[in-house]
């Protein structure tokens, strides 16, 4: 027994010293990246890409590897996260559902169940209709809309998630009302808008360029404070920046937009969050990143610490007052 | 004409020594990737991903697309030996295939797969070429009623498809459905039947289920049987694969009818799966030897290949041309074309015309240089059977097991393929087909979703099912297809009716 104590004072004592003397934080074997949706997926983009930018730039010693938990509109790899508590070798991908998802639905994670660290991106949200429909700003279609309640559809992907919310929140603001249709994912929904099978979306920027520069959807507005950056003419001389903000053109909702999010398992040492934060901010410089960016017509906004927690809280309050008036919230 | 000089220059691009060795080296991995149960083709190129990002995109789509068709083969190779499919689209090859390999023609039975599944990727890819544009336009058309209608027939082809009871094959595809809703429910954004277990979260993998239902089952099976292969006397002989090439032309009618039925299916998209289902469900009703079919008929194998593999090329057309995925690797590449810096969709045609039709060239010449790689495998292939069983069924033991893990890597996989396992055992015990099962765990869900979906649109109404031209026909052929057996039977009994009381 005596021995025993000894050993684990020594034991503890090097533990102490090696922890004093080493350097900051490293991963010491392989890094797991767990992307939070299906291959092809809008995140699945988004860490594919940081992938590929931190093997080019060599800013890992370790290897990454990629997987894709996506069930359960995420959660599984939230959940898998929460598995990971103390393990920082086990980075999670996501976006705003990271603290949204456990509103909505009884899932077995909770946010605090993951330490955040950084956000790189907003991606932004547009109202659009059909390339030939016949509404020449936002205003004349909510007019529209509002003559006819339940008589325009409005798809989106998935239920109780951004485009939902997001069509709720037009709706508080307007008092329009849309039949919404919810399909798999975006680019489901972008087709559905071109094949005329709906009146619109609110797609992201990137899930509707392929329709758009082919002439059969068209933006009216962008939910964002400030137009989105200018870019080369996408269709009929247009181009992301001449596109109105939603509040220019008369629709009284100024900001949606969705965070492009990274997490850690709970209770990962603060170095190590710290090392993240420094590598994602590595980047978010790199010119691959900002090519990105623009090409999916995202806004680069690298935040971390108290900014990224601000707006994390922020966020979810805007979130959680929808899901309260929707009767959203599981119980 | 101008799709020809496209193509002729996308050969131009496609036809290098280093494109060449690309695609035999995707075409081996795949092979490999495709005989590993749960692996599978999606897996295989989400893996060979990362290694693409250095590449130009011509090499990268090239690598990855090689690698699908090798696994799409790879596949079909355990469906006949071992009763295992490979991947969820080789299940219908088990049909015929199995039974074919175990009186010994395994030779035959796997070269008939390979050239049958090679005319039907050439078709798909001949389709690509021609009607691009068109295709593209028409699949606009397909919103959630249209899509419905396209999965009702294919289960109305299937019920009543004879071997085993229509009410038994029901039992079978209601299973399948209940498994299939597990996890998220994209239409109401509730979790259903996980009962707060995180692991079901994701739902149960239709992989998992066909490693247990079929792999684990069989050799339960086997070993009650007594510990061996019936295959063994089986002769291999490099000769018989040009003699069974030489019988292919006669099965023209099976070969035409299994590309159509695979490239609608995968442009609508319906997915490979759906679509060998299929096909093998209307060879078996339209041939004259369709009471042989499931003994180990030829046109059995042909018939589920055929279409396999027309809709696993066609697939690839919505994924270039609308940035609709028609499957699971599609949607993985399409991961990697945004990667490479281009977005699929109507425009990319224009856009990058050098990299669309260096695919769509590289797709002719992967798959003949696939055909060849396997063909010349199959008496490899066909030896197998020859090691006793002692040795070779441990080994599909542990392959089935470390596939069912690599699925999600998740431990939880592998107990749940055990427990398919024993289902499989008693399925095949108490004459229950697996094969419902399978398809409804494949595209239940997503049946579900575009009824649902349907019913928002129309508030409620039914009439949405008839409400233009294209879905009334679909919903109308499902249904004829349905109650045909049904039709059939009446007939029957009235004609029976009428002879007894006129004697």
């Amino acid at each position: 027994m005596k021995n025993f104590s000894i050993t684990a004072v020594v034991a503890g004592a090097i533990a102490i010293g090696g922890a004093g003397a080493a350097q900051a934080w490293q991963p010491t074997k392989p890094v797991e990246f767990v992307v939070t949706s299906g291959a092809g997926g809008g995140t699945d983009n988004f860490a594919r890409m940081v992938q590929s930018i931190i093997t080019k730039h060599k800013l890992l010693e370790q290897p990454v590897v990629v997987v894709n938990k996506g069930g359960g509109s995420g959660a599984e790899g939230y959940v898998h996260g929460k598995a990971g508590k103390g393990d920082p070798h086990r980075v999670v991908f996501g976006t705003n559902n990271a603290y949204l998802l456990p509103y909505v639905a009884k899932l077995g994670y909770k946010p605090a169940d993951l330490t955040p660290v950084a956000a790189l991106a907003l991606d932004e949200f547009l109202l659009w209709v059909k390339g030939d429909a016949p509404y020449a700003d936002a205003k004349a279609y909510i007019e529209a809309v509002k003559a006819k309640p339940n008589g325009f559809k409005m798809a989106g992907s998935q239920s109780k998630d951004t485009d939902q919310t997001l069509t709720s929140m037009i709706q508080g603001a307007t008092g329009a009302k849309w039949i919404y249709v919810p399909f798999q994912g975006g680019s489901a929904a972008a087709t559905q808008l071109a094949g005329g099978h709906v009146d619109s979306n609110t797609n992201n920027p990137n899930e509707n360029v392929g329709q758009w520069k082919a002439g059969q959807v068209k933006p009216l507005c962008v939910f964002s404070p400030v137009r989105l950056a200018k870019s080369d003419p996408v269709f009929d001389g247009k181009g992301w920046g001449d596109i109105p903000t939603c509040k220019e053109a008369g629709l009284p909702l100024e900001t949606f937009q969705m965070p492009r999010t990274v997490w850690l398992p709970a209770e990962v040492p603060a170095d190590a969050v710290t090392f993240y934060e420094g590598i994602l901010e590595k980047v978010s410089q790199t010119p691959e990143w900002k090519e990105f960016v623009s090409r999916t017509a995202q806004t680069g906004r690298f935040m971390k610490g108290k900014e990224f927690a601000d707006f994390v809280a922020q966020d979810e309050a805007a979130n959680k007052k929808v899901f309260e008036a929707e009767g959203w919230i599981a119980k | 004409m101008d799709n020809i000089a496209n193509l002729m220059h996308g050969f131009s691009v496609a036809l290098t020594t280093h494109h060449i060795l690309l695609m035999m080296a995707g075409v081996l991995l795949g092979i490999l990737v495709g005989v590993l149960p749960g692996l599978g083709a999606p897996n295989g190129v989400s893996l060979l991903l990362p290694l693409t990002f250095s590449m130009d995109p011509v090499s990268a789509i090239i690598l990855l697309t090689s690698l699908y068709w090798g696994a799409l083969f790879g596949g079909s190779t355990t469906s006949i030996l071992f009763n295992i499919p490979g991947e969820p689209s080789s299940v219908a090859t088990t049909f015929d295939g199995h039974p074919m390999a175990k009186q010994g023609k395994a030779t035959e039975a796997l070269s008939f797969a390979f050239l049958s599944a090679g005319i039907g990727a050439m078709a798909g890819v001949i389709l690509i070429t021609v009607l691009s544009g068109w295709v593209a336009s028409f699949a606009l058309r397909f919103s959630s009623p249209e899509f419905f209608a396209v999965y009702f027939i294919t289960f109305a082809s299937f019920i009543g498809l004879g071997g085993s009871s229509p009410f038994k094959a029901i039992v079978a595809m209601g299973v399948g459905f209940a498994l299939a809703s597990i996890g998220m429910d994209s239409v109401s954004g509730n979790i259903r039947l996980t009962y707060d277990f995180d692991v079901l979260l994701a739902g149960v993998s239709f992989l998992i289920a066909v490693i247990g239902l079929f792999g684990i089952g069989e050799l339960m099976l086997t070993m009650e049987e007594g510990l061996r292969f019936n295959g063994i006397s089986a002769k291999v002989r490099a000769r018989d694969v040009l003699k069974t090439a030489a019988k292919l032309p006669r099965y023209w009618v099976a070969l035409l009818r299994s590309s159509a039925i695979g490239i609608w299916m995968g442009i609508t998209p319906g997915g490979p799966t759906a679509a060998s289902f299929m096909s093998y469900a209307m060879a078996k009703r339209s041939s004259r030897r369709g009471a042989n079919f499931g003994k180990g008929e030829p046109e059995g194998v042909i018939a589920p290949e055929t279409a396999d593999h027309a809709a696993g090329s066609a697939a690839m057309l919505p994924m270039l041309a609308l940035g609709i995925p028609g499957s699971a690797t599609a949607a993985v590449m399409m991961g990697g074309l945004m990667i490479w810096g281009l977005n699929p969709g109507p425009t990319l045609f224009t856009d990058r015309p050098d990299f669309v039709w260096g695919l769509i060239a590289s797709m002719y010449l992967g798959n003949v240089v696939a055909v060849i790689v396997v063909l010349a495998t199959v008496p490899l292939f066909a030896s197998i059977l020859r090691i006793p069983f002692s040795i070779v069924g441990p080994v599909i033991v542990v392959v089935c097991f470390i596939g069912a893990f690599t699925v999600a890597s998740k431990e939880f996989d592998i107990w749940l393929a055990l427990i398919f396992g024993f289902v499989g055992y008693f399925f095949k015990k108490l004459d229950y087909p697996i094969a419902p099962l399978i398809l409804a765990m494949v595209i239940g869900d997503k049946a579900e979703d575009a009824f649902r979906q349907s019913m928002i649109f129309s508030q409620g109404s039914l009439s949405i099912f008839w409400s233009n031209p294209l879905v009334t026909t679909l919903m109308s052929l499902g249904l004829i297809l349905l109650l045909m057996p049904l039709i059939g039977t009446i007939f029957r009994r009235l004609r029976a009716l009428g002879k007894t009381r006129a004697a």
